[in-house]
Parts: C-alpha cells; sequence; structure tokens
C-alpha cells in the first residue's frame, strides 16, 4: 500500500485496482508496469480506409506493441459459389469475375481454363485466344500491382503516389473498355475463348501505353525507393520466411519477396506461358521492401510480355473454339443502337434458317452440356496461386465451383506478420499481402 | 418406386435423385443426375406429347483406374504406399481422370496420409493449395466430400486427395497441424457444408455470421432470394424461375 493521500491501491482477484481521487499520476505509474501489465484490445474496423474492402481486425496492445492479432472476414460475403450452381456454365464467367474486383480477367481465365478441361477441349482453344488472354492477364496484373502501389503509399502516409497509380491505372482501365465493353466485371474470357476480337485501336493504345509506364515507373521509384520515411516503414517490417510462407500457404509476390521463385506461369504454364520470354522476380529479404521490389519488378516483366502478345496479334485468327456446340453462336458486332449480336447473324437466323435459330436458342438458354467429373486449375494471379476446383455431374450448369482465392488464404498470415511488431507496422505488413476482401470473401 | 421426375418440379429446381448404379458406401463416382439428362426441352410436369421426354442421355461413369496410371501418377502412388504402412487400409479408391490423380482416403486416415505426403522425401507434397467441399446427395451414402489439393513444388505435381463422410456424422481429422494453410479453408468448409474437422484449433464459422443456421452450400439447402418487381412484372427468385435444362 502507497501512503500517497491521493491513490491508494488495493489487489483483488482482477489484479491491483487504484482508486484515484487527483494529482496521483506519479503513483499511478510508479505502480504499473505499462509495457508487462498493460493490455488494451483495439478494433480496426470492418470499415477503415487501410484495410483495403471491408476487413475487421482485433489487436491486442502493450504499449503500441501489437501482443495479438486476430481477423474477422466474411463481410463481403455474397454467395457467388452458391448463385453458379443455378446458371448456365456460360452465365458463370459473369459471375466469377467479380469475385476479386481487381483481377476480374484472372477469375474469369481461371474459370474458363476449368471448364474447358471438364470439357476436354484445352488444346482446341485457339491461339489468337490464348494470346488475347495472356495480354488481358498481364494488363490485369499492371493494374492491380499498381493499384497495390497507390493504396500502400497512401497508407504509409505517400499520398502522390496513390494519385500517379491510379492515374496510370486509369490508362489500364480505358484500354480494358476498348477491348471489352467495360472497365471492371467484363465477363470478356468465356468457356471456350473470348467473347470478341481486339479492335485495332486498341493495340495503338496499348503501344503508347508500352512507350509511357517505363517512365511513369522511373518516376514512382524516383519517389519511393530513396525516400527515408518510405525505407523505414517497409524495411524489415512484416517480415515472413520462405518456410512461414508455405506452412500457411502463402503464393504470389509475397512468397517469391521471401526468396523462392515459385511463379505458375513458369513452373505449370497454362495458356501458352511457356513461349513467351519473361523473367520471375524474386527478393531475399521477405520484408515489405521486397515485396514492393518484387511488384515493381513483374510490371516490367508484365510489361514485356504484353509486347510480345500484341506482336502475336498481328497474325488473324478466330478467337473462339470451332465448335459450334460450345462457342456462343454469334461474334458481337456495333449496330445502330449499339453493341449487340451481329446483324449478319441475326438475318440469318431470322430469315433463313430455322435449324440455326433453335441452335441460337437453345445454346442461350439452356447452355451446352459438359461430362461429369471435377477438375483443379491453379493460374498465378497477381496475389499468388488463383485455383478453381469445377465438379460437372453432367449438365448444364456447375454442380460445384471452388475458388481457391489467395486472398482468403494469404489473409491467414497476418498475425504471423504483424504479432510482436508495432502497431502501424500492422497497417504495412496487411498492404503488402495485398488482400482484396471481394476476392477473400466470394 | 416412383422417379423424382414424376412429382411436379417447381421450377426447374435441381432435384436430388439417385442414380443408377450407385453404389452406397463407396466414394460417388459422379454427382446424382439431375433432370438435365433426362427429356429434350427441360419441361416436366405437363404432358408430353413429343415423346422426347422419356429421352435418357447415357452418362460416362467415372471408373477407378488401374494400373499403370501413366505420367507421374505411378510413382507418386508407389512412394505413398512404402513410406505409409496403412496404405492398404487407407486407400479406398484410385481415380485418374482429364490427366488429374484422386486418391479416395478413408477420413480417419487423412491427416496421417497428408503428413506421409508432406514429409517423404519421394513425394514432398509441401503446399496443401485447396481443401474444398462437396456436396454428393443423393449419390452417395457418405455425401459430403472434403477434396484436398496438393501441390509438390520440388516435383511440380499436383495430386487431389478426396473423403466422404455421411451427413449424420460428419467428423474427420483436421489437417491444420500438418498443413496450417488449411485452417480457413476448413472453417470454410465447416461453414458451408457443416463438416467437423477434429483437432482443428478453432473450428467457427468464418463467411456466415456466427448465429447462422444451416450450412448454405449443402445441395438441399435451398437459394433462397425474394421476387422482385420490374416495370409492374414480377421476376421470381433465381432459384424459382422457369430453367431449360
Amino acid at each position: 500500500m502507497t501512503t500517497s493521500n491521493y491513490a491508494t491501491e488495493r489487489e483483488t482477484t482482477e489484479g491491483r485496482v487504484f482508486t484515484v481521487t487527483g494529482g496521483d499520476w506519479d503513483s499511478v505509474v510508479s505502480g504499473t508496469d505499462p509495457i508487462n501489465d498493460e493490455r488494451i484490445v483495439v478494433n480496426m474496423g470492418p470499415q477503415h480506409p487501410s484495410t483495403h474492402g471491408v476487413l475487421r481486425l482485433i489487436l491486442e496492445l502493450e504499449g503500441e506493441t501489437v501482443r495479438e492479432a486476430r481477423s474477422v472476414i466474411g463481410y463481403l460475403h455474397t454467395g457467388i459459389e452458391k448463385n453458379l450452381e443455378y446458371r448456365t456454365w456460360v452465365q458463370g464467367s459473369t459471375f466469377v469475375t467479380r469475385m476479386d474486383y481487381l483481377s476480374p480477367l484472372f477469375n474469369e481465365t481461371a474459370y474458363s481454363l476449368a471448364v474447358e478441361k471438364l470439357l476436354g477441349i484445352t488444346d482446341e482453344v485457339t491461339e489468337r485466344a490464348n494470346t488475347i488472354r495472356v495480354l488481358m492477364m498481364e494488363l490485369n496484373r499492371i493494374s492491380s500491382h499498381l493499384v497495390w502501389l497507390a493504396t500502400t503509399g497512401m497508407e504509409l502516409g505517400a499520398i502522390s503516389i496513390m494519385l500517379y497509380g491510379f492515374r496510370e491505372r486509369e490508362y489500364i482501365l480505358e484500354i480494358f473498355e476498348l477491348i471489352t465493353g467495360l472497365r471492371m466485371n467484363h465477363a470478356y474470357v468465356r468457356p471456350g475463348g473470348v467473347a470478341q476480337d481486339v479492335p485495332d485501336d486498341a493495340i495503338i493504345k496499348i503501344r503508347e501505353f508500352l512507350k509511357l509506364l517505363p517512365k511513369r515507373l522511373k518516376e514512382y521509384e524516383d519517389l519511393l525507393s530513396g525516400q527515408p520515411i518510405w525505407t523505414e516503414r517497409t524495411k524489415n517490417v512484416a517480415v515472413l520466411d520462405a518456410t512461414g510462407c508455405l506452412a500457411l500457404g502463402v503464393t504470389g509476390p509475397v512468397l517469391r519477396s521471401a526468396g523462392l521463385a515459385w511463379d505458375l506461369r513458369k513452373t505449370m504454364p497454362y495458356c501458352g506461358y511457356e513461349t513467351y520470354e519473361f523473367g520471375v522476380p524474386t527478393h531475399t529479404d521477405g520484408d515489405v521492401w521486397g515485396r514492393y521490389q518484387v511488384r515493381l519488378a513483374e510490371i516490367r516483366e508484365s510489361l514485356k510480355i504484353v509486347e510480345q502478345a500484341v506482336d502475336r496479334l498481328a497474325k488473324p485468327g478466330p478467337v473462339m473454339v470451332a465448335d459450334r456446340k460450345i462457342a456462343w453462336p454469334a461474334q458481337l458486332a456495333i449496330g445502330v443502337d449499339g453493341m449487340g449480336n451481329s446483324l449478319e447473324h441475326v438475318a440469318k437466323i431470322m430469315g433463313q434458317s430455322m435449324e440455326s435459330l433453335i441452335h441460337h436458342f437453345k445454346l442461350v438458354t439452356e447452355g451446352f452440356r459438359v461430362p461429369p467429373g471435377q477438375v483443379y486449375v491453379g493460374i498465378e494471379s497477381p496475389r499468388g496461386e488463383l485455383g478453381v476446383h469445377a465438379v460437372s455431374d453432367g449438365g448444364t450448369r456447375p454442380y460445384r465451383v471452388h475458388y481457391r482465392e489467395p486472398s482468403f488464404v494469404n489473409l491467414q498470415a497476418l498475425p504471423a506478420m504483424a504479432e510482436g511488431g508495432l502497431i502501424a507496422d500492422v497497417i504495412a505488413g496487411g498492404a503488402s499481402l495485398d488482400p482484396v476482401m471481394g476476392g477473400c470473401d466470394r | 418406386m416412383t422417379s423424382p421426375h414424376d412429382k411436379p418440379n417447381d421450377g426447374g429446381v435441381p432435384v436430388p435423385v439417385t442414380p443408377a448404379g450407385a453404389s452406397s458406401g463407396a466414394p460417388a463416382e459422379h454427382p446424382p443426375s439431375s433432370p438435365a439428362g433426362r427429356g429434350m426441352f427441360g419441361n416436366q410436369g405437363s404432358g408430353d406429347v413429343s415423346g422426347f421426354g422419356g429421352l435418357v442421355r447415357p452418362r460416362r461413369p467415372i471408373a477407378g483406374a488401374s494400373r499403370p496410371f501413366g505420367s507421374y501418377f505411378d510413382e507418386v502412388y508407389d512412394a505413398l504406399e512404402e513410406a505409409y504402412p496403412g496404405f492398404a487400409d487407407a486407400i479406398e479408391k484410385v481415380v485418374v481422370d482429364r490427366g488429374e490423380l484422386t486418391l479416395h482416403i478413408r477420413p480417419e486416415r487423412i491427416a496421417e496420409v497428408c503428413q506421409v505426403m508432406r514429409d517423404d522425401l519421394a513425394l514432398r507434397f509441401e503446399l496443401c493449395s485447396s481443401v474444398s467441399g462437396v456436396d454428393y446427395l443423393g449419390a452417395d451414402e457418405r455425401r459430403l466430400h472434403v477434396v484436398y489439393q496438393l501441390t509438390s513444388m520440388t516435383y511440380r505435381r499436383r495430386v487431389r486427395l478426396e473423403t466422404a463422410v455421411p451427413a449424420e456424422d460428419p467428423h474427420l481429422p483436421s489437417v491444420t497441424s500438418v498443413y496450417p494453410t488449411a485452417d480457413w479453408q476448413e472453417r470454410e468448409a465447416y461453414d458451408m457444408f457443416g463438416i467437423v474437422f477434429d483437432g482443428h484449433p478453432n473450428l467457427t464459422r468464418i463467411l456466415m455470421p456466427d448465429d447462422w443456421e444451416g450450412h448454405p452450400q449443402r445441395k438441399d439447402y435451398p437459394l433462397g432470394g425474394v421476387p422482385v418487381e420490374y416495370k409492374g412484372a414480377e421476376i421470381p427468385p433465381p432459384d424459382k424461375r422457369r430453367s431449360y435444362q
């Protein structure tokens, strides 16, 4: 017991309790050990500007040190996997594109590859369709990494980089709009190929972009890499080594920043990635700085792939499988009232061939049948392995589609990165995982 | 026995049916046939004047594979047999389909098998890519399946392990002690299918609210939804709409 007139302390079953009457701060402070005793629980989110969506973190703090961190997810759960079971296989691409909204083309491609594998038509997908898929995915990877750079910069206090990153991303979204008609949620990659061919003015715009972005990347690096605040906030922060990554199933740039050059585009190629020349950037530190370096280097590698893909598009060809029982019956065309089925096709099915009309109707309303069985397809999304486990019962609708979402799996690593570190580094560490909650919760 | 197809079907919602040749107790050979396998135009519950309603589309059964499996599958199979003493008891069936190997494992053995798959030098499946549930309602007495996609980074291989448990006693060991990454994925399988992973450190709901009742991705759980009015016309919820199967 202290002899102070102002504060008394007593031991209870709950620990030491102070009765405070004023002017007593010294005795209160001397009676406790704020480093060892004081644990407060802080609730961060579900809505917080630095949680990349609706993520809730519960942090147990000792001073500024995080002792325990737990993440709570599910706020963006929309039941897409269940909904898929009530729509045709082709309608599925419209659903899955909405999962991870920063990498819609990866969601579509993974889904299409799974459906094609179930149908057994993987080899029949045309070369041009594969080239367009690669082109779109790599542009999408760049745009996703740019958003990562922009938001992470903002969360660590660098507001300018946020504006620059979103500016360049907007350029890519304009290219997407030219090609698919939409900035996001494209439903462009379909089972059997892609929805329509790449227009000529998109090629011009992509070539302009290929000239522009390297200069801008240089600017980003000038802004960030030598800047003391940026290096202080990222170096040796939220370290996760390769062992930890593998145990927790973390893939993508986070794994590569820990030194393991595991990239499904190289190790288990799909869509003809084995025919492109590009490198797999790695780093050895396994910290936020390493992830920043890896992602910037990946943007440069993606630019190389985009350039090669654009060159290959000079050769014309079909963008959908030849099988008329699977391919959507009409190429899209611009009419007086906007984009729709080609007028030529409509004239044919309405005027000349009853069989074509029936076939069109059946394929659109009912869809194609997929032989029973199950497959798993994994592709390298900007966040890691994006896997699709698809089961068919032989009908026109998926029996079950499961997405192995890299955001969902990688987010498990957040406690391993954050516990023992400072609370400010929770933000840096969480951002370096690049979680997209729309994909995480599906 | 009357076929479930004779019953008036509520807007073409898939009705669970036992497919011909479904072997109870053994892992399902394929999901139950949906109405998609019958008839021509998907209409049910009305007079069939065309005769096409009686059409039954044959389905290719996915039979168990026999040696040699081809590709690297024989190596994986042999290595597992050598490294795991309880092999003969643990493997229920081997399926090779579409260039993928599926080992059907007795549920109580799954954690042991995963341990061997991860640690044996000839197997080295370091990464558990995905854990997901599938509900084979009507095709299998043990209707709830858990599917593990294992990836070997050393050998660049993939293998699928599959287990089946009945809905009345949906218990199997958790693999979180072998693959910590399975933590959230098992929670998701519990949340969506009600599969209980014994030994999981914190098996709670993850995507649905904590007080949710039922397991939404089971096949007998309705999709739900409300009718939507648009310009005077009412559009029924997706699972009640007319469908063309």
